[in-house]
């Protein structure tokens, strides 16, 4: 089984801020096969389009996956609405995730709610890997605990200064790469953000892998509606977020 | 137990159930989640003589009941489908349509040509994607082109042809009556109305082609109306889609004159949509008593 469409149970909501909403949802046979960076697309009442979010945590013991989503429009205001026991439809475990090789040096990137799905790259990378979290201000900032729990280092930078370092994800990124040799960059968040760590990835020769977003149709690759710019000896190509993706090298996309 | 086989053009298909164009791929995604061969047929994602790569995104935007695309048949072109794609599909015992789009004359003639000398079932003629517009001409909108794309595409190919037709013109049947005169064994419709929505915060439109064509939910009373229109001009069958979900739209369809129905938005929403509406179907014809769904088709009793 790759992937399946099923009715699932919530087995817990948590409120993490004012517009961002935690599930754990029982899911033994998603929660068996699915890989960090993937995602879950949700049917969201008599809306026609699924949502598609991303993949926090996989708790294989438990059958859980941790799915964490902020309120942004229709659907996700419906998912919202969702409390434990009832149960949500969902089309899981899609998309291309990362490929996590432990014994390399890593540095993992978030911005915003882009730190949701790399918790659990977190999780799998070794413990001298560096997780850099950049979020607006202090209200923003989401799963810090989390980040240490899964034994990695954590730095985190806030726009304003509120909290952490004033400043960006790039800004200690570079200063990171001055003093330590990394291997390689994982990275999810706003397109500029992507931009400017894949830029600085390649000035360095660092292998870079980034998790990307866009308006999605059917989740698996057949309506090519998602689709990102990308690049190879070839020429230029569109590939697609939900199946070629979400997470793409860095060196491929046309940013 | 119903009968739910239909014949089109010669065509035995096991149910009225086809894949619409465009939203089940090459099928290989939904080989995934359950055996093809559950589907009357798939009509295939649109094919052109070349590869294209497709309008930049967004391609896509969620409206009231149903969805605005532009994805502008991204593909890889006739002959990788035929050397990828099709022996694959044609292992999955169901009915293989290609669908076939174009931007000039020569295009569909040379598609059709390399599909005729290929295996697949049927050749659905796109002459109505509203997302492509190279060279300011759009085939699907005057009968003239209709007959005269139909007419060339036709002495190329002895496989049994449909004509896709689209629904963003004053008078659908004159178009259909066209397809007709120029040796079509079937039409097909509603392709999508063309439609757009603006981001009122950014003030521009969520899709980057700007319009869009508008399927789902939203559009299937339009699709009835325009079925029934056509069903009643001409004498081929008639393919009836737009915005069905359930198998009530698809019996309403039939109702209306359409001899088979295409599902396409609905597999967004649940990719089961197209097995639920073959399951639906069978039972009601069980429940009513109704030996076959041919027995269904046109069957609306207007005032």
């Amino acid at each position: 089984m790759k992937y399946i469409q099923d009715d699932f149970k919530i087995a817990q909501v948590n409120k993490l801020t004012e517009n961002i909403v935690e599930f754990y949802i029982d899911c033994p046979l998603v929660a068996d096969v699915a890989t960090s960076g993937q995602f879950v697309h949700i049917l969201c009442g008599d809306l026609t389009l699924r949502r598609p979010i991303s993949i926090c945590e996989i708790l294989k013991e438990k059958g859980q996956l941790r799915i964490v989503f902020e309120i942004k429009g229709k659907g996700t205001q419906w998912l919202a609405e969702r409390r434990e026991g009832d149960v949500i439809n969902m089309l899981a475990p899609i998309g291309r995730g990362f490929n996590i090789t432990p014994d390399k040096k890593a540095v993992i990137i978030g911005g915003g709610i882009g730190v949701i799905p790399m918790l659990d790259v977190a999780k799998n990378c070794s413990a001298d890997a560096c997780a850099i979290l950049g979020f607006r201000n202090k209200q923003a900032v989401i799963l810090e605990e989390d980040y240490k729990n899964a034994g990695v280092s954590v730095e985190i930078t806030t726009d304003d200064g509120s909290y952490g370092k004033h400043g960006f994800v790039t800004d200690v990124l570079k200063d990171y790469i001055k003093n330590q040799k990394i291997d390689v960059i994982y990275a999810c968040g706003p397109t500029p953000m992507l931009k400017a760590v894949s830029a600085i990835a390649n000035e360095s020769d660092i292998e870079c892998y980034v998790s990307l977003e866009e308006r999605m149709g059917c989740g698996i690759g057949a309506c090519l509606a998602c689709a990102c710019k990308t690049k190879d000896a070839n020429g230029e190509h569109y590939k697609h977020v939900c199946k070629d993706g979400p997470v793409f090298n860095s060196k491929e996309i046309e940013f | 137990m119903a009968d739910l086989s239909v014949k089109i053009a010669g065509v035995e298909f096991k149910n009225p159930v086809i894949t619409a164009s465009g939203t089940f791929g090459f099928g290989r995604e939904y080989a995934e989640l359950y055996p093809l061969e559950k589907l009357g047929g798939i009509s295939c994602k649109g094919i052109t003589l070349k590869e294209r790569l497709g309008n930049p995104p967004p391609r896509i935007a969620e409206t009231a009941s149903g969805i605005l695309n532009s994805v502008g048949l991204q593909n890889p072109g006739v002959e990788k489908f035929v050397s990828e794609d099709l022996g694959w599909l044609k292992q999955q015992n169901t009915v293989i349509i290609a669908n076939s789009a174009g931007h000039s004359l020569e295009d569909y003639c040379k598609t059709v040509e390399v599909l005729e000398a290929s295996d697949v079932d049927m050749i659905e003629l796109n002459l109505s994607c509203p997302n492509v517009k190279e060279g300011g001409i759009n085939f699907g909108t005057s009968c003239t082109s209709v007959e005269n794309v139909t007419r060339e595409v036709r002495k190329r190919t002895s496989k049994p042809l449909i004509v896709k037709l689209t629904p963003n013109v004053t008078d659908i049947t004159e178009l259909a009556l066209a397809a007709e005169s120029a040796g079509a064994d079937s039409v097909s419709l509603i392709n999508t109305l063309t439609g757009m929505k603006i981001d009122i915060n950014t003030r521009r439109p969520v899709l980057r082609n700007n319009t869009g064509g508008l399927s789902g939910r939203a559009v299937l009373p339009v699709a009835i109306r325009m079925v029934w229109q056509v069903a009643n001009k001409v004498k081929i069958p008639v393919i009836g889609m737009g915005g069905i979900s359930t198998w009530e739209d698809a019996v309403e369809m039939m109702l209306a004159g359409a001899s088979a129905i295409q599902v396409g938005t609905a597999i967004f929403h649940d990719v089961y949509a197209p097995i639920k509406i073959v399951d639906g179907l069978n039972a009601y014809l069980n429940k009513n008593g109704i030996a076959s769904v041919n027995d269904i088709v046109g069957k609306v009793q207007v005032w």
